[in-house]
């Protein structure tokens, strides 16, 4: 027996990531395991990298037994999923009417100066920031607003809050751990 | 059953029936175009609304008017319907405007592609459009894709009805394309370099309303209004195969294998790849006759037809549609 | 001070655990409802108490309730549409981010009226930090007997779940929010059949909105005609209010319905009045989608009355005149504001969030869009302002779901209340692009 050995090693879900999906699947009528499509592509993002590669997305199809294409009809539906490779921190700026209305817009063009990334673009230099406009993220009330991964920066009006937000983001060694992970992160998160 | 209204003109059918198929029921030109519904695909329409019909009067239990047109495709109707098509000043405006919008990213390229002459956006733009267009921004273009060798996407010219993702849902084991992205940005692909292959995938042509899938082996071979569409059938080896054909010949030569339709170009039975892509000698063939081609090929006529209008129920028609009448009266019904 | 029936104790500490949740009254509508009501009992006090859908359609929920199919044998669903993303509108995250347990108490008796045996709370792929407050919180209820089998010992079984999405505004139309639990694409279905026949896994279901959900546990407490008490005529009950916009004091406000407008936006129990000493221009008031007001329609409706938060008082005049209450999403803008921009960002949020599935939105929702962003940049035609009121009418009414309106409501409104501001942006594009540009009035069209 024989195994290719120049295509890239299939990615594969901890054995964290795949107690949740199990976890997760169990919500769902056994017949009706599509269901956990979106929670199990977010777990997929938090595991390869902020990103869902074409691989990473059929390695989702084949955990819940459906096509591939039904997967990527999904995934480039909702706006959530990053389908090309991401900074280690992904700035999503609201740009909606409310937070336009208190500064986002010139926000938007603030991350870009101290980032050095542009919206819509690739990572900043360093790998450390991707920039991206999102529509409304239900926070209008303590606008401007950006969300990282879970958690929400807001009223980003000052050069202090932006700074601080951005200080946050640089110190942090690893993305925090989810609920699941309480056993520590994946090594392949942990070393990337 | 049901006894409903359409048009002015009453027809009986059974519970459940859509709006349309009473429509097609009673047929000719009260029946509403359908740009997106197919019969032989479950779960398909309700999406192009080009059907939009107006429900004067909801049922016999429940008279009242429906607050909006409805598409009639989707729509079953109550016994003690009424519902108007042609009869409806603000149905036959409504249409304008959904010509419009399918037209507004269209390439409009008809001279070079392959569907004209048998085009259901033709078809629907010259009945129900306006011959001019308010659109001044850039239209809409994708990244081309390639399918494969047997089936042309043209992205462009998609009217997004879903028919061809039903049709490799419903006839085939692994579907490999589907509908990617969303709102103007939404697509046919399949996302990662994927041949559609598989023996009923040509189908997807027949299927397909506009040019976005073609048949490449036909590809800018002949303008279809000059060729001639033959009956024909073989005793095809696929157990899933009917074998029943239309051949579509330039002198001697089979040019294009396509499964038969009915007046509505609805595929009466898919036929196998090996069909359509390779039996194109006249030897491969028992021939039955020349094929009676419907009001969707413009060969059948050599001339389009407005919709029949009862202009008795029709008491004020709008400017734009009087200005049509006079200038091409149409058929009217019962005589 | 007006009665907080949902956010009294918002801000006491521990309040998302279940015990200090508990120690303030917390499941009492549950034990209430299981241990000495019928299912449809509390479906008929809900219908008594008038509450009418908080999501933003304003259907009454006691009604949407009794239209749910019940054959035997067929498990049927509720399921909470926490999909919060109507721009303007904060208050189902503020809700459920603090007071976790309502919602699932909310979820649990509205359950027991319904039927239901399995339930989920859809909520928006972004708040994946609330999903882990609720998913805390439904753990504790049931560590305390509250879901599961057999609940406080009645025979009845619920599970709860909580479900994310994955960023798409259509999600919060209910049958796109049922697909893309079905884990597809959130494209809404064709009408009939309704959720209540034929819902989530072709299944007789109930979508309601959060804040919704949580009005229940009251109505149940106190009953149905004491919530029906609060308000003005069809407007019971208290209602959140997510104010934002150009605000002194923007935030979440539980209002009994009926506070005039003008009080609302200038006392200080509310949102205190126009930032920056600035004077009011225009209000968004029910969430994007509903018509934008000029300042003297808002606070007064065409016959010179008081408008007052109620859903008539505010759809008072019709599309004319009058606007609506919607999701209760407070969008104010001072005088400074640009209202071409305004509704080409709009426009953009719902050219963005279209599904795409039928033509006239898919299509039109662009087109405006970019004749909007055209007369936003100084590039605007004669007859640009007549397309936009033209496609907008050609969009409304002719799509399978409510986003085709939602998209050309505020493009016809704001065309119908501000033509001359157009008209400024078309005539004079090199003032009206200025840098912080201010429509100096219609005096300069003359």
């Amino acid at each position: 027996m024989s195994f290719p050995t120049d295509s890239p090693p299939k990615p594969q879900f901890s054995e964290a990531a795949k107690a949740e999906i199990d976890r997760i699947c169990k919500q769902y009528p056994a017949e009706r395991r599509k269901s956990a499509m979106l929670p199990v592509l977010h777990i997929a993002q938090a595991e390869f990298g902020g990103w869902v590669a074409p691989e990473v997305q059929d390695l989702v199809a084949e955990v819940l037994g459906v096509k591939p294409i039904e997967v990527y009809e999904v995934s480039t539906f909702y706006t959530m999923f990053n389908l090309k490779p991401v900074g280690k921190h992904v700035l999503e700026i609201c740009r909606t009417g409310p937070c336009q209305l208190r500064g986002s817009d010139e926000l938007t063009l603030e991350l870009e100066r101290i980032t050095g990334a542009k919206v819509g673009g690739g990572p900043s230099a360093d790998g450390l920031f991707t920039l991206k406009e999102v529509e409304c993220l239900a926070a209008c009330g303590f606008a401007p607003v950006v969300q990282v991964r879970e958690k929400y920066y807001e009223q980003l009006d000052t050069e202090a809050s932006v700074n601080a937000m951005l200080s946050e983001l640089r110190n942090m060694v690893h993305r925090p751990a989810l609920p699941w992970e309480e056993k520590g992160l994946p090594n392949a998160v942990a070393n990337n | 059953m049901a006894k409903i209204t359409f048009d002015g003109i009453e027809v009986e059918v059974p519970d459940g029936t859509t709006i349309l198929n009473a429509a097609r029921a009673i047929g000719g030109g009260i029946v509403p175009p359908a740009m997106c519904y197919y019969t032989p695909l479950k779960g398909s329409g309700g999406k192009c609304r080009a059907c939009l019909v107006r429900v004067a009067a909801g049922s016999a239990k429940d008279p009242r008017p429906m607050p909006k047109l409805v598409a009639s495709c989707v729509t079953p109707v109550q016994d003690g319907m009424v519902v108007e098509n042609t009869t409806s000043e603000q149905v036959l405006n409504v249409r304008k405007g959904i010509v419009e919008m399918l037209l507004i990213n269209h390439p409009l390229d008809c001279p070079v592609c392959d569907q004209a002459g048998e085009c259901d956006l033709q078809n629907f733009a010259f009945e129900h459009g306006v011959s001019t267009t308010r659109y001044e921004e850039e239209r809409r273009t994708f990244e081309k894709i390639d399918i494969g060798p047997l089936i042309q996407l043209h992205m462009t010219r998609c009217i997004l009805c879903y028919r061809c993702v039903y049709t490799a849902d419903q006839l085939t084991e692994q579907r490999v394309h589907g509908v990617l992205g969303r709102g103007d940005a939404a697509e046919i692909g399949t996302y990662i370099e994927n041949i559609i292959d598989n023996e009923f995938s040509g189908n997807v042509i027949d299927v397909c309303p506009v040019g976005a899938l073609t048949d490449k082996t036909f590809r800018f071979k002949q303008r279809v209004w000059f060729t001639k569409p033959v009956n024909a059938h073989r005793d095809c080896e696929n157990p899933k195969c009917c074998g029943n054909v239309v051949l579509w010949y330039k002198g001697k030569d089979v040019l294009r294998v396509t499964a038969r339709k009915d007046q509505y170009g609805e595929v009466k039975e898919w036929i196998c790849n090996t069909c359509r892509f390779d039996k194109k000698e006249t030897s491969d063939w028992t021939i039955e006759g020349p094929a009676h081609i419907d009001r969707s090929s413009v060969i059948s006529a050599n001339h389009y037809e407005l919709p029949v209008l009862n202009q008795s129920i029709v008491a004020d028609l709008p400017e734009s549609s009087t200005r049509d009448l006079e200038q091409n009266p149409p058929m009217r019904l019962g005589n | 001070m007006g009665r907080k029936l949902l956010t009294e104790h918002i801000n006491v500490e521990g309040i998302d655990t279940f015990e200090v949740y508990r120690k303030h009254g917390g499941y009492r509508s549950v034990e209430k409802a299981i241990k000495t009501m019928t299912p449809d009992e509390v479906v008929e006090e809900v219908k008594k108490s008038g509450l009418r859908g908080r999501g933003g359609a304003g259907f009454p929920t006691g009604m949407k309730w009794s239209f749910l199919a019940k054959p035997e044998g067929v498990p049927r669903y509720l399921v909470c549409n926490a999909d919060e993303s109507e721009p303007g509108t904060f208050k189902d995250r503020q809700l459920m981010s603090k007071l976790p347990h309502l919602l699932v108490e909310g979820m649990i008796t509205s359950s027991y009226a319904l039927g239901a045996n399995t339930s989920y709370i859809y909520i928006r792929g972004e708040l994946l930090y609330v999903l882990r407050i609720l998913e805390k919180a439904i753990a504790e209820a049931y560590a305390n007997g509250f879901l599961g089998k057999n609940i406080l010992g009645s025979g009845y079984d619920l599970d709860l779940y909580v479900h994310p999405g994955g960023g798409a505004y259509i999600c919060g139309e209910e049958t796109a929010l049922l697909e893309s639990l079905e884990g597809k694409r959130g494209n809404p279905r064709n009408k009939p059949p309704f959720p209540a026949v034929q819902g989530l896994y072709a299944r007789p279901t109930v979508v309601n909105n959060v804040e919704s959900i949580a009005a229940v546990v009251p109505i149940v407490n106190d009953g149905g005609d004491e919530y029906a008490k609060i308000g003005v005529g069809k407007s019971t009950g208290t209602k959140l209010i997510s104010a934002c916009g150009h605000l002194n004091k923007p935030g979440i406000y539980e209002i009994e319905l009926g506070v005039p407008v003008e009080e609302f936006i200038y006392s200080d129990e509310y949102c205190g009045g126009i930032w920056k000493g600035r004077d009011l221009k225009a209000v968004v008031a029910g969430g994007s989608s509903v018509p934008i007001l000029p300042k003297e329609l808002i606070l007064k409706t065409a016959a010179g009355e008081n408008r007052l938060m109620t859903y008539e008082s505010l759809s008072d005049g019709g599309f004319v005149t009058g606007t609506m209450l919607g999701s209760g999403g407070f969008i104010a803008m001072d005088d400074t504001t640009c209202i071409v921009r305004n509704t080409w960002n709009f426009s953009r949020f719902y050219h963005h969030e279209s599904c795409g599935q039928c033509s006239p939105c898919r299509e039109g929702t662009g087109w405006l869009e970019k004749i909007l962003h055209r007369l936003e940049h100084g590039h605007g035609s004669e007859r640009d302002i007549d397309v936009l009121a033209s496609v907008a009418k050609q969009i409304e009414g002719n799509t399978i779901c409510p986003l085709g309106e939602a998209a050309a409501w505020p493009v016809s409104a704001a065309i119908r209340h501000f033509r001359e501001e157009f008209e400024w942006h078309i005539r004079y594009p090199q003032e009206a692009t200025r840098p912080g540009a201010v429509f100096p009035g219609k005096a300069v069209l003359a």
